[in-house]
């Protein structure tokens, strides 16, 4: 196989990328300008400083327990919570202005201070949300459970009016339907509480800090470690969003490398390329260095732009990096020939072609981790090239993963290409 | 098998023709002396039930301009294609320099120049980008590519344009770009499918005077047309071709005797052509 007429193929159709600024622009410019913005969603602009949870809290009862609770809510770093009246509150709920609302009706505190050591009698709170917001949501049930069991159990252990509704308890203990032993147990506990109340309301060379109503608290505290790439080196959203959207424009570049062989076809230039002594693995392998090169210079660029403007770093091998880049480039050229393959007119396959890398690139996790599919579809995405893409790519950058970890998406990228490579070789029209 | 209303119907091959349509040009092909460059035995192509060309043979030799003749849809540029390598004939053999193709890399496709009826040219590239990369695909590389260049572009008069984006040219222009981008490798053979489709007579005669020159300097040329006055201008011998078989093959002077005396005027070329594949219209 002469080198001569692929080189020329490679030349041309670089030649003919450069000269159509709009493809110049689909594979450079915008897949830097998308990362960005979705890495400046996923890294909060560069401050490590957390978007809160809007929650609107409409305090009714203004007991005890219920104002430590709208205070701990308050303190809490992951809640902005106002207190408005509640029908305000309801409808900045229903104007999607808080994720959601809290109401505490009167009564709460004395009935929830009761309920403690029985379920008898439990208070309802009532919490308005935003169905479009059903992770915050879920995130607010948790916070809101571990402020209202500090706030009671602090209340029912030291507070003012705990040792009225510990006295309120030992005297219907006897009504209570259980069995005599636990009826025992039960008096042991609140006499136990008492006791308590008394140690800490008169405990000497106690710290404010100390005498302060603590009531139950989580018995853990959280060491929070990224496991990036080393230590004190912290995650960097664009390294995954550079990843993802250069994948997807990546397979964009090569949309166009397919359409175009169906356009070149259309105006009879492979009647030309076919006529000449060239064998249809070199008209091939022509297209592949071509569209190989496109697409790793695509990827590349877009990856030079985050390291110098975002400071994303390859932590892990940088020969790694490169062979999951190339194969990546390699994969997404064979896709586009396979597109030249299958398609009919250029209109039609753009459009149907455009269609399934936007599914490819979904499915892959370069939108949205993956994590966060059914089980069902995070199995599934095992078969989607992009995925393998995405993951390879995030291994050499923030995760510091070495090269023997590019090894894995780099044979299955390889051997995606072959599969696309060859059923583009079998089902090519080459009858002109 | 072709069928005509007018004229019998025929069997033909390129061995035995009717003698009704066979004259001096016959002997002509058979000169033992001068081999054909190209002989077609026999062709036939189907796509799907369409039967596009059901028997086509004719021979071609060197400084000889043959007329491929026909309606829409006789199968002129299917037979085209199958003589370029560009299509695989159902039966039959292309015979280039008395051999067949051995397959899409034969190095003997450089005997075989083709000018495909669309306009096959990158209208973002240069004239100059274009054929140098038309050039590479025949392994022409360096000074040899730059003089092929040079003679091309000479030839069909677009020395000083070769720096022009394509885009930028006429429609005439393109044509004899169309026309240099088969040369750049000197083949003995060139193959034009309807060259000059949608060009002013300057450009059609340009073309028309570049033809004459390239048979003189001893090529073979195969010319697929529909227009009887180009047929009439440049075509030592037409074939004829109807309903993807040889209705006729010789000299228009031949053909025209063949066709005997009109009634109704003049016998012209058209006449001939008209009373050979019938009026009736095509698809």
């Amino acid at each position: 196989m002469s080198f001569t007429p692929i080189a020329a193929m490679v030349r041309k159709d670089l030649r003919l990328f450069f000269s159509d600024r709009r493809a110049v622009i689909m594979s450079f410019i915008v897949p830097i300008a998308i990362a960005s913005f979705f890495g400046s969603i996923f890294s909060g602009s560069g401050s490590t400083e957390r978007a809160k949870i809007r929650v609107v809290i409409v305090d009714e009862d203004q007991s005890a327990i219920s104002t430590g609770i709208v205070a701990r809510a308050q303190h809490d770093a992951t809640f902005q919570v106002t207190t408005p009246p509640a029908e305000e509150a309801r409808a900045a709920v229903r104007r999607g202005d808080a994720s959601a609302g809290v109401l505490i009706p009167s009564g709460f505190g004395h009935a929830a201070g009761r309920a403690f050591f029985t379920s008898a009698g439990r208070p309802q709170l009532t919490v308005w949300y935003d169905p479009s917001r059903a992770m915050e949501m879920a995130i607010v049930r948790g916070v809101l459970t571990q402020h209202v069991m500090e706030a009671v159990s602090a209340e029912v252990f030291a507070g003012q009016s705990g040792q009225a509704l510990l006295d309120e308890t030992l005297g219907q203990v006897e009504s209570f339907t259980m069995s005599d032993a636990q009826k025992q147990i039960l008096r042991d506990l609140l006499t136990a509480a008492r006791k308590l109340y008394g140690t800490n309301a008169n405990a000497s060379g106690a710290t404010t800090d100390d005498r302060r109503p603590r009531g139950i608290t989580i018995p853990y505290t959280v060491l929070e470690e990224p496991q990036t790439s080393g230590e004190n080196r912290a995650y960097n959203g664009y390294a995954h969003s550079f990843a993802g959207m250069g994948i997807q424009f990546l397979f964009f570049a090569m949309i166009d490398l397919g359409v175009g062989i169906l356009i070149e076809r259309e105006r009879g230039l492979w009647k030309r390329l076919r006529s000449a002594p060239v064998s249809r693995l070199a008209l091939l392998a022509g297209k592949s260095f071509s569209g190989t090169i496109i697409a790793l210079m695509s990827l590349l660029v877009s990856f030079a732009f985050a390291i110098v403007v975002f400071k994303v770093r390859i932590h892990g091998s940088v020969p790694g990096f490169l062979l999951v880049a190339v194969s990546c480039a390699l994969m997404a050229c064979t896709f586009g020939l396979l597109i030249a393959s299958l398609g009919r007119t250029p209109g039609a396959t753009r459009g149907v072609a455009s269609l399934a890398v936007l599914m490819m690139v979904m499915l892959g996790g370069a939108w949205v981790p993956t994590f966060v599919f059914p089980a069902w579809l995070q199995r599934f995405t095992v078969v989607v090239p992009a995925r393998w893409a995405v993951d390879g790519l995030d291994a050499m950058t923030w995760r510091g993963l070495g090269l023997q970890a590019a090894l894995m998406p780099s044979l299955i990228l390889i051997g995606f290409a072959a599969l696309f490579g060859v059923t583009a070789y079998v089902r090519f029209r080459w009858e002109e | 098998m072709g069928s005509s209303p007018v004229l019998p119907t025929l069997r033909l091959s390129a061995a035995a023709f009717h003698p009704l349509f066979t004259t001096d040009a016959r002997l002509a092909r058979h000169n033992p002396v001068v081999p054909p460059i190209l002989d077609v035995r026999g062709l036939r192509k189907s796509f799907g039930a369409v039967a596009a060309v059901r028997d086509v043979s004719f021979t071609v030799r060197r400084g000889e301009l043959v007329g491929l003749l026909g309606p829409n849809g006789a199968g002129k540029t299917t037979t085209v294609s199958m003589v370029a390598g560009l299509s695989t004939p159902d039966a039959g053999q292309v015979l280039v320099d008395g051999a067949p193709l051995a397959g899409d890399a034969d190095p003997r496709k450089r005997t075989i120049g083709l000018v495909p009826q669309d306009l096959a040219l990158y209208d973002e590239l240069t004239a100059l980008e274009n054929l140098r990369f038309f050039g590479s695909l025949y392994h022409l590389q360096a000074r040899a590519l730059r003089e092929s260049i040079d003679s091309a572009l000479e030839l069909v008069g677009l020395k000083g344009r070769e720096r022009d984006r394509v885009k930028t040219y006429s429609g005439g222009m393109k044509r004899r770009l169309n026309l240099a981008a088969s040369l750049l490798h000197d083949p003995d053979l060139l193959l034009l499918d309807e060259p000059t489709v949608g060009v002013d007579p300057q450009s059609r005669n340009a073309i028309f005077e570049n033809l004459e020159l390239l048979k003189r300097r001893g090529k073979a040329l195969v010319y697929t047309t529909h227009y009887m006055e180009e047929a009439e201008r440049l075509a030592d011998r037409l074939v004829v071709i109807d309903h993807g078989a040889v209705v006729g093959d010789d000299t228009v002077e031949g053909l025209k005797r063949l066709a005997g005396p009109s009634g109704d005027g003049p016998v012209t070329l058209e006449t001939v052509f008209l009373a050979m594949t019938g009026r009736s219209l095509r698809d």
